[in-house]
């Protein structure tokens, strides 16, 4: 396959996924924004803090109101991460490699496209929430159409990834945000609010039905990050992710898994072990921020060393 | 209104031989629009053009930020060309690119046409297609001009001109194969009916003929398909073919050259490429050996396809032949490679390089259409019918200052076919885009396609200038 067809798979589906994080962790916020008792004042600076722009923010932006923050995270043309920028950059990757991918992906992904910037120019702040289920319904439409049209082969894999990385990343993000959240207020550590908070994140990462399954009768902040970061079957936790797409990786190499023949097999596999063998106290004992910190690290490793093997062959002179 | 009603005018119409009196072939067809009701037929127009946006037959418009994509507005009323017709094209078509070719083998080999004195040697230098880096180039099996769409168009009198034989990389057969789908399901019962030459078997006959560029000890060469990327107007027709041949769709940037092949970058390391179809011009196609600031070439290429390691189609350096003033020796190339009259005649063509032709054409700019030579799709043209007194003096004067640049030739009345254009039939000028492909022997595609120009009255084909396409209905034997 060739390399350009593989990256370009690789970020369609990063893009698509990034979307329906971005989606899911503004969600968060609103939730929560309901959810606060009159007086308490709703934080929307840490939102952005998490994406890492902060600075770029500032300075196009000025103060992080609610509304600042939702219009540059959704439909700011001009920041590249924003949901519209990510749905523009998937949709000119699908469009690169259209007769590679079923004709109803690129369909979905045309749609999605249209859908998010005809709701650019029209969405009320009231219709916001109906807008990010949208997003989400979209996103999983898009997989569910990527799983049954096209061939489980080397693209499917490199798309499976790309999109798997993204959500590992995010999963991370969606949790720190309530780090930053609680960062001021310690004190309700342990109160109603707190509680209803961390429900508000299990419902965004579509966690919280999930969760009460496993037979947990209680919300606690080290169960909520225990089921989020090393739950081996939920979809959207950290170690289920990489766990998958390590599983990729070798499909498309051949090797056996526990082996490693280039650097993205050793990195996601050495993640892979670690995530399988840790324990929650451990996290904690970390500082969970810490801990997430460093996996997003990690992981950025392993995406520039998927380029690296992968996407940058170069001749041999 | 139906079409018992509709005026052919003072042209010649494609489907009557006056009001009233469709010609034989037509006659099925004719029947069959007169049963349906007008909203019946814009309903089937609609969602022939709705089939052809989901399909993604689209065009891109530059210029356009949101990277905006088109459809090519299309008339349901197909056109129709008889069995008798078709067989004489078929057979034009075949003799001028079998003499194409041997003229592109000659001048970049042995140039006995002009020893021969046939072609002055100073206009052949002087074509912008001319690229003296070709010369002593060898293409494997001695084939040049492997895809070609030739421009015809008919007169009032019904004489098929050629007036364009486009031998670099001509588009448009996409809109063929995919407009020729939504027809079946358009009129199917006057399809059924007809027997209608099938068009389906391009992508194969086009899959064969870049095989056959390739040596023949290789068992299972790659192909690939260049394309300039995903803002280039065709990109949509590049990815349909090569989607139907199964081959791979790259761009310069996925291909590299290293121990002297070509070679693509693929997630397993470099892969050998054999044949390549290009949809990039001569110029881009390599920085190293023509334009530096191209950046969609491959740094390198002209030397492996110089040493005979890569097949190229179309080859390099048959753009010389669509100068318009090396156009109008086809006809002679023809008597002077095969000794035989030409089938299909060139619209006449008036050389300004030439003294006499010169004064001629300085003294009838009224009535002529005068070209740029290099130029093509409508391009740096003068239509003295239409043209102001400032425009004709200016033309004057870029003719007397750069005679070899410019040609002219009569003004032609274009045949035209009845379109649906709101609730009303108009006749619409067409032109036809026949693909020729020399592979082992010469095919040519049955039909091809025919551009409608749908504004009223309107000569201008183009898709950019309101130009719309048709099916084209080549009846069987």
């Amino acid at each position: 396959m060739l390399s350009r067809v593989a990256d370009s798979i690789y970020w369609l589906n990063r893009y698509i996924e990034r979307a329906e994080n971005i989606a899911r962790f503004i969600d968060v916020n609103l939730n929560l924004l309901l959810d606060s008792p009159i007086g308490v004042t709703q934080q929307w600076e840490p939102l952005v803090l998490t994406t890492g722009d902060l600075p770029l923010f500032k300075e196009r932006y000025g103060e992080a109101t609610a509304e600042n923050v939702i219009r540059f995270l959704t439909f700011d043309r001009n920041y590249s991460n924003s949901i519209l920028s990510c749905l523009n950059s998937a949709r000119e990757n699908a469009r690169s490699v259209r007769e590679i991918i079923s004709s109803e992906m690129w369909q979905q992904v045309n749609a999605f496209y249209f859908m998010v910037k005809e709701a650019a120019q029209s969405t009320a702040p009231s219709q916001l929430p109906e807008f990010f289920s949208e997003v989400k319904l979209a996103s999983h439409l898009f997989a569910g159409i990527t799983n049954a049209t096209m061939t489980h082969n080397e693209g499917w894999h490199f798309g499976q990834i790309g999109r798997l990385l993204e959500r590992a990343d995010k999963t991370t993000r969606i949790l720190d945000v309530k780090y930053f959240i609680l960062l001021p207020s310690v004190k309700d550590v342990g109160t109603m609010l707190d509680d209803l908070q961390w429900m508000a994140l299990l419902r965004s990462a579509s966690a919280y039905e999930m969760y009460r399954k496993q037979g947990l009768h209680r919300i606690t902040p080290m169960s909520v990050a225990k089921f989020l970061v090393l739950e081996r079957d939920f979809p959207r936790s950290i170690r289920f992710c990489i766990q998958q797409g390590e599983r990729s990786l070798h499909e498309i190499t051949g090797t056996p898994i526990g082996t490693w023949c280039n650097p993205a097999e050793r990195t996601l596999g050495r993640l892979r072990s670690d995530l399988d063998y840790l324990t929650i106290d451990e996290i904690v004992q970390v500082g969970l921020h810490e801990f997430l910190d460093s996996l997003q690290r990690r992981m950025n490793e392993v995406g520039k060393n998927v380029f690296e093997t992968f996407f940058a062959s170069q001749p041999v002179h | 209104m139906n079409l018992d009603d509709y005026n052919p005018g003072d042209f010649y119409d494609e489907l009557f031989i006056e009001q009233g009196t469709p010609r034989s072939d037509a006659v099925l067809l004719v029947d069959r629009i007169n049963s349906l009701s007008m909203e019946e037929l814009q309903r089937r127009q609609q969602s022939a053009q709705i089939a052809l946006f989901k399909m993604g037959v689209t065009f891109n418009v530059y210029g356009d930020t949101e990277g905006t994509e088109r459809i090519f507005p299309f008339d349901i009323i197909p056109r129709i060309v008889s069995a008798a017709e078709w067989a004489k094209l078929e057979k034009g078509l075949k003799q001028r690119i079998y003499a194409l070719n041997q003229f592109l083998a000659d001048i970049y080999g042995e140039q006995k046409i002009i020893r021969d004195g046939v072609i002055p040697a100073e206009l052949i230098y002087s074509a912008t297609g001319f690229l003296k880096q070709c010369v002593g180039v060898k293409p494997p099996e001695g084939i040049w001009c492997h895809i070609t769409g030739t421009d015809l168009v008919r007169d009032r009198a019904g004489e098929w001109y050629v007036l364009e034989d486009n031998l670099r990389c001509p588009s448009g057969v996409s809109y063929v194969l995919e407009s020729r789908r939504v027809m079946k399901s358009t009129l199917p019962l006057v399809f059924e009916r007809m027997k209608i030459q099938p068009v389906e078997e391009y992508p194969s006959h086009l899959l064969e003929t870049l095989l056959n560029l390739a040596p023949d000890h290789l068992p299972d060469p790659t192909v690939v398909l260049l394309t300039p990327g995903i803002y280039n107007s065709a990109y949509f027709e590049q990815s349909f073919l090569a989607q139907q041949m199964g081959v791979e769709l790259v761009e310069g940037r996925d291909l590299v050259v290293s121990d002297g092949y070509l070679q693509m970058r693929t997630t397993k390391g470099l892969k050998r490429v054999d044949v390549v179809y290009r949809r990039i011009d001569d110029e881009f196609i390599d920085p190293l050996a023509f334009r530096p600031d191209s950046l969609l070439g491959i740094p390198g290429l002209m030397e492996v396809y110089r040493a005979g390691r890569v097949g190229l189609a179309n080859a390099l350096g048959t753009g010389v032949a669509d100068d318009k003033v090396i156009y109008a020796f086809v006809p002679a190339m023809i008597r002077y490679y095969l000794d035989e009259e030409p089938i299909l005649a060139n619209v006449p063509t008036y050389l300004c390089w030439e003294p006499q032709q010169q004064s001629h054409v300085l003294a009838n700019l009224d009535q002529l259409v005068v070209k740029c030579a290099n130029e093509s799709g409508g391009y740096g043209m003068l239509i003295g019918p239409h043209s102001t007194q400032a425009q004709r003096d200016e033309f004057a004067e870029k003719i007397k200052a750069q005679p070899r640049n410019y040609i002219a030739q009569p003004t032609l009345s274009l045949s035209r076919v009845p379109s649906l254009i709101g609730d009303r039939f108009e006749g619409c000028h067409v032109d036809l885009r026949p693909y020729v492909l020399y592979g082992k022997e010469i095919y040519v595609n049955p039909g091809g396609l025919t551009r409608v120009a749908l504004k009223k009255g309107s000569l201008v084909v183009n898709s950019s200038q309101g130009g719309g396409s048709k099916d084209t209905w080549v009846v069987s034997k």
